[in-house]
């Protein structure tokens, strides 16, 4: 029950396991960035077998909990190759990522999507009436605007993803919270063990929010 | 003879089910000045916005400047260029300065570079009278203000049509003025204006021809004068006898 003693035990395996969260979050948040814009565009597209692609994607991801998508990508993927003849097997660490990825993917793309059908269509309608064309007004006027509209919500879903990470720990990956389990199995310190926790993750998420503070005010000034 | 600026044949424009426009035959000779009255729902902006095709027109013909714009080959981007837009709703691009506004287009499409298109848009400025508002984001002007800066953005293009949708209908009362102060000034300078407008007086000082729109179709085409004082059409007179003794 000893909160400071517990904490010089536990600190260099929660910092290692840190850097490990850190690690996942950003990298899978980054290809999300990417893989959320294309769904975005796809799902703003004329074409509707494109938009179909977006709806699919963004439906699964949205229809089943993060924990079923991790077994799904670290198990059920795996085994399927397996019948089909490819050895392949992710790393907890390769697999995780792809399942954050793929899960802010579709939320991020909802994001995108949202904030641009935000921006007043006369924005549109006056770029277009200047000679631009559809790309030229969307890289100049909407995607501009659209940017500001979406970032409060651009910083929950990485909060989100933050948070979500703990969840990769059930695989194996090495973050935070394994890194916790493992030495709460051994001494059985509980209660201290995870209110370090808690609060390494509540530090993190509170300098994030302050930097997305500073972020909001700079654009929006 | 010269062909007509804008020329428009049997133009049909449905949104669905609805027929906004249902037949419309139209020429503008360069330099006139057009104004389109009517009651609201009666196509005056669809008519316009068919003009630089902002609204598909569902059958028809429309050649401005020799050519014909409603031809699937024709480059629509171009095509704009030549035709300047004011909105209703202005549409100033929130996140640039009242002089970026003027000079984004020009410089995204790289008809001039920067010292030039920072020459003319400060001219532009002068023109409209908000040179000292160079700097200005939208949201810091008044509404007549940012549909000047408007009117100095679509001229940056140098276009050689204008068309206003209802450019003061969006303002307060005492800010219209310099809105048409501006317009008036554009006319006299030979620019081919086509306004849809519920501004009567403006209609009757500026305008070489009125338009009443009614139902899809043009009901009445006159010289100001004639169409004020002495309307042929009973539904023009209606019309005119609502908005102009409220």
């Amino acid at each position: 029950m000893d909160l400071l003693r517990v904490f010089g035990e536990v600190q260099p395996l929660l910092t290692k396991g840190l850097w490990i969260t850190v690690e996942v979050t950003v990298l899978s948040l980054m290809l999300a960035l990417v893989i959320g814009l294309i769904s975005c565009f796809l799902a703003l597209s004329k074409r509707a077998p494109l938009r179909w692609i977006s709806k699919v994607y963004v439906g699964l991801v949205r229809g089943t909990p993060l924990l079923v998508q991790v077994f799904y990508i670290y198990f059920a993927i795996p085994q399927l190759l397996q019948l089909m003849g490819f050895d392949l097997r992710f790393t907890p660490f390769i697999a995780g990522l792809i399942t954050l990825t793929l899960n802010a993917g579709a939320y991020l793309s909802e994001i995108f999507r949202g904030a641009i059908n935000a921006v007043n269509p006369g924005q549109m309608e006056a770029a277009r009436s200047l000679g631009l064309s559809h790309a030229q007004a969307m890289k100049k006027v909407v995607l501009p605007q659209a940017f500001r509209i979406c970032l409060p919500s651009l910083v929950n879903q990485f909060i989100i993803t933050l948070k979500d990470s703990s969840l990769i720990s059930v695989i194996g990956l090495a973050d935070i919270m394994y890194q916790a389990k493992i030495y709460v199995g051994r001494s059985m310190e509980a209660f201290a063990t995870y209110t370090w926790v808690a609060i390494y993750y509540f530090v993190i998420i509170s300098i994030l929010t302050q930097v997305a503070k500073y972020v909001e005010r700079k654009v929006s000034s | 003879m010269m062909n007509p600026q804008i020329k428009i044949e049997d133009l049909h424009k449905c949104f669905g089910e609805l027929k906004v426009l249902k037949g419309i035959n139209l020429e503008i000779e360069k330099g006139q000045v057009v104004c389109v009255i009517g009651p609201s729902g009666s196509g005056k902006s669809t008519l316009l916005r068919c003009i630089n095709r902002l609204e598909e027109p569902t059958n028809g013909k429309i050649i401005v400047d020799d050519i014909e714009i409603t031809d699937p080959k024709n480059d629509l981007n171009k095509t704009r260029r030549h035709i300047g837009m004011v909105f209703q709703q202005f549409n100033l691009f929130p996140h640039l300065t009242a002089k970026q506004n003027i000079m984004m287009a020009p410089l995204e499409l790289r008809l001039k570079n920067k010292a030039d298109a920072s020459r003319k848009a400060e001219e532009l400025l002068e023109r409209v009278g908000l040179r000292e508002k160079a700097d200005a984001m939208p949201r810091q002007l008044s509404g007549g203000e940012q549909q000047r800066v408007a009117i100095a953005r679509a001229l940056a293009m140098e276009p050689d049509i204008m068309l206003f949708d209802e450019p003061t209908s969006a303002l307060d009362p005492e800010m219209v003025g310099e809105v048409l102060a501006v317009m008036k000034e554009l006319a006299s300078m030979g620019m081919t204006m086509v306004v849809v407008t519920h501004e009567m007086g403006f209609a009757k000082d500026v305008a070489d021809r009125v338009l009443f729109m009614d139902e899809g179709i043009i009901m009445e085409e006159a010289a100001p004068a004639e169409m004020f004082s002495n309307p042929r059409n009973p539904r023009t007179a209606e019309f005119l006898k609502k908005v102009l003794n409220p």
